[in-house]
């Protein structure tokens, strides 16, 4: 087995800077669609109202 | 397709022979892709192009639709729009890494790993369709579901690939947007929203073909079978003609159909002759740079045209200026 692969094998793995990077944006924009996600439903139930599933086809 | 050949596509960071893993893409190892790479795959100019011809067919359509749920529902068909661009771009990686014009994608570009765009599409297509079918109604939702079906399956799956009639039949997913938009804000389709949709429908292979024209070189090398490849570029200037020649009255429907002002009346008549004039320009030019120039100027028109009808339509109807719903 390679050096790298053994110093995966006792660290798990391990991401570069860049790597942590994106994902610390990719995990940004997640929260900040949930946080919108929360705001817009709750908008449209108080536009609905009490119905807000009843839907006519 | 086979099975490992299908399971080459999902796991396969790039599609082979791209050389995006020698640009700084990451083939193996946790994803490099930011929230750009990801807004990316959902092709934000189509979703323009769709959300706002779903609003044409929002605004034109009879009584009253609650603004917040009639941006809502605008907002649920950009998402499923941009889920059906996604799906498309995952599937069609390996042709757009063989053309210029979209070899910059960020799946052949390296940027993004084919499963995690088929995921994220897969995601908000589903999303979408849901949200629709809760908040806004049932009829709009199937023909959401329908549109991103036929658009990601029916079109890129089977028909681009397959047949030069391809986009003239994939078509159809491009022109439904203003029937969702209807659908959204009636809860039920009539002529109107279908004249819409013939109006897109028709419009769409003058459009293709002149842009396939210019670009035929990169499909034949990519193996798709547009009309300038199959049929050669005499016989789709003869089609461009045929369908601009169909594509005047059709865009003059709204009007004669009388329910629209004068204003679309005479907007959609001498635009509709300047289309076909266009075409019958390139279909009479001159082989080589003139034949060139000509569909270069037949595609910038008909991205023109097209905005201008639904523009006015929208004006027409903001104005007040347009007549009551026809039945069928």
């Amino acid at each position: 087995m390679s050096p790298v692969n053994d110093q995966q094998e006792d660290n798990g793995i391990v991401l570069t800077e860049a790597q942590k990077k994106a994902r610390r944006m990719r995990s940004i924009a997640i929260a900040v669609c949930l946080g919108l996600l929360v705001v817009l439903f709750y908008i449209i139930t108080l536009v609905k109202g009490p119905g807000v599933l009843n839907r006519p086809i | 397709m086979s099975m490992q050949s299908e399971t080459a596509r999902l796991t396969s960071p790039l599609p082979a022979g791209n050389d995006g893993a020698r640009l700084g893409a990451n083939p193996v190892g946790p994803s490099l892709a930011t929230p750009r790479d990801y807004f990316e795959t959902l092709k934000p100019r189509v979703m323009s192009l769709v959300v706002f011809t779903a609003l044409v067919g929002m605004v034109v359509a009879p009584g009253h639709i609650n603004p917040v749920i009639g941006a809502v529902a605008l907002l649920f068909i950009a998402i499923g729009a941009g889920a059906a661009g996604a799906l498309n771009m995952w599937y069609e990686a390996d042709l757009d890494a063989l053309m210029s014009r979209t070899m910059k994608r960020p799946i052949p570009d390296g940027r993004i790993l084919p499963g995690e765009v088929l995921g994220f599409a897969l995601f908000l297509a589903v999303f979408s369709v849901v949200a629709m079918g809760l908040f806004v109604n049932l009829l709009s939702a199937a023909l959401l579901a329908f549109t991103i079906f036929f658009y990601a399956v029916i079109y890129s799956m089977w028909l681009k690939r397959w047949t030069p009639q391809n986009i003239v039949i994939g078509g159809s997913a491009g022109a439904l947007p203003p029937v969702i938009g209807w659908a959204a804000a009636t809860g039920s389709v009539s002529l109107e929203p279908v004249v819409m949709f013939l109006i897109i429908f028709i419009w769409t292979p003058p459009h293709f073909w002149a842009l396939a024209m210019l670009r035929s070189e990169e499909y034949a090398r990519a193996g798709v079978p547009m009309l300038p490849v199959v049929a050669g570029e005499r016989e789709t200037r003869r089609q461009i003609a045929l369908y601009s020649i169909l594509m005047a009255p059709v865009g003059a429907l709204p009007f004669l159909l009388g329910y629209t002002s004068a204003l679309y009346g005479a907007v959609s008549i001498i635009t509709g002759l300047l289309f076909v004039m266009a075409s019958l320009r390139l279909r009479n030019a001159a082989e080589g740079k003139a034949t060139e120039r000509a569909a270069k100027k037949m595609f910038g028109f008909s991205i023109l045209y097209l905005g201008l009808l639904f523009a006015v339509l929208l004006v027409d109807q903001g104005f007040g200026l347009s007549f009551g719903q026809l039945s069928w």
